[in-house]
């Protein structure tokens, strides 16, 4: 794992050196993702009724072409470790009710498949929407009685990927006529479209007004969400969604709020919905 | 002038820091007019070649971030968000420059994405250690005028 990882980051530091002469070439890439030659994705669809923009469009289109094939090579991409450890954690036997994943779930190709792509949920004991990793939460305290993740926990983020990944290629569609469902993604939209921090930006700034443009060397997406938790070459480990949220807004040089607050679960209603259409492709290559 | 007024001033001079003195306009008095602030935010000239530094610096203008720039071709990754400002002197006065920078969103409307560089019209929930303090200093923004002035092609 340690060489695997040294391997991409170095990998990662050709890439951006290989950046430097060439021309901004503006816009997402004309490609098509197949991965491992068989599954394809849904990376650019019709953006559903009330989107802002006509055509949603995957994060993939805009990264480079080394990045781009490292997610089309399930062997080669990097986020792939986090699926099989995110399986070993499926079958271990935690907390005081002896029970794991498997225990109640069986084989998750099957039990999970689907699952990663209507996620955020309403839950009605909870009265909020749930994404996966508070889903596993409450499964950790309620049936297999063990303690829940911290945020980002190493465990929480592998378990996360390997259950999104059952969804790998299936549209992502969120029901939002489940309980309160609607309120919380106008509250997202709301938080979407504030500007905050110093620098008085919104999430819409960058990802609705500028994407396709280079900002430093960052190539602008529409930020849809379709691939998290993702594989970022920067960090040479897989990111959450609300880490990314949390550095986004902390790059506006102002406080970020809690991860799953009301807020940012709010803003992945949202911006989940945004994505509506697009394959699920956790775990998805990033810069 | 009231004792009010010279606390704020005092308080914005040691907020801000830099070579700004007594004379240095607070960001909240500075009066864009026509799209003009008409003179310096010192008192003082700016310095170009200081400002040619504060531009490229990411920790300052980081003016890099969205407008590309020939006369620092030696840096990569240019940003292509704003408008290229190779020329940018042919078609703005110092004037103009300094009210863009000031505060660019009174220049082109609230929907642009460029932030005012020394206002206090800033984004919800600033983070606790840049509360009251602007992204420039006031000298800051007249040296990069001073530099963008020296961008000519004509």
């Amino acid at each position: 794992m340690a060489e695997t990882t040294i391997k991409y980051t170095m990998m990662a530091g050709i890439f951006a050196t290989s950046l430097g002469g060439a021309a901004w070439a503006g816009g997402p890439a004309d490609d098509k993702l197949v991965i491992d030659d068989e599954l394809e994705i849904t990376t650019r669809v019709k953006a559903p009724e009330g989107h802002p923009l006509d055509e949603v469009i995957s994060g993939w289109h805009y990264r480079t072409d080394e990045t781009r094939a490292l997610e089309a090579d399930s062997f080669q991409n990097p986020g792939m470790l986090y699926v099989e450890r995110g399986e070993e954690i499926w079958n271990t036997v935690e907390g005081d009710a002896g029970k794991s994943c498997a225990s109640c779930h069986g084989d998750a190709s099957e039990s999970m498949k689907g699952l990663g792509a209507a996620y955020p949920k309403w839950d009605e004991k909870a009265g909020r929407p749930l994404n996966i990793e508070l889903q596993i939460n409450k499964c950790r305290e309620d049936n297999m009685q063990a303690e829940p993740y911290k945020f980002d926990a190493a465990d929480q983020k592998s378990l996360t990927t390997f259950i999104k990944h059952q969804s790998l290629g299936m549209p992502v569609r969120l029901d939002l006529s489940q309980g309160d469902m609607q309120a919380w993604w106008d509250k997202g939209k709301e938080v979407y479209y504030r500007r905050t921090g110093q620098l008085n930006m919104a999430c819409a700034n960058c990802h609705e007004d500028y994407n396709g443009n280079y900002i430093r060397a960052d190539h602008l997406s529409q930020g849809n969400v379709n691939g998290f938790p993702t594989y970022r070459l920067k960090q040479s480990a897989m990111v959450s969604l609300h880490n990314r949220f949390r550095g986004c807004i902390r790059d506006t040089r102002a406080e970020f709020p809690a991860a799953f607050s009301d807020e940012l679960m709010a803003l992945e209603v949202y911006v989940t919905w945004r994505a509506t259409g697009l394959s699920v492709e956790t775990p998805a290559v990033r810069q | 002038m009231t004792k009010g007024v010279l606390y704020s001033l005092a308080i914005a001079t040691m907020a801000l820091g830099g070579a700004a003195t007594a004379e240095t306009v607070a960001p909240e008095k500075v009066e864009i007019v026509d799209m003009e602030v008409t003179a310096s935010l010192t008192g003082l000239p700016g310095d170009a070649t200081v400002g040619r530094e504060t531009f490229a610096d990411r920790k300052k203008g980081n003016c890099l971030a969205c407008h590309a720039n020939a006369d620092l071709a030696d840096q990569l990754f240019h940003g292509e968000v704003g408008p290229e400002l190779n020329g940018v002197a042919d078609r703005w006065s110092a004037e103009q420059l300094r009210a863009i920078m000031v505060d660019s969103k009174q220049v082109f409307g609230e929907q642009t994405i460029m932030p005012g560089f020394y206002t206090m019209n800033v984004g919800v929930n600033v983070a606790e250690k840049h509360q009251g303090t602007t992204i420039l200093s006031a000298q800051d923004v007249e040296d990069v005028v001073a530099y963008l002035m020296t961008l000519k092609e004509n």
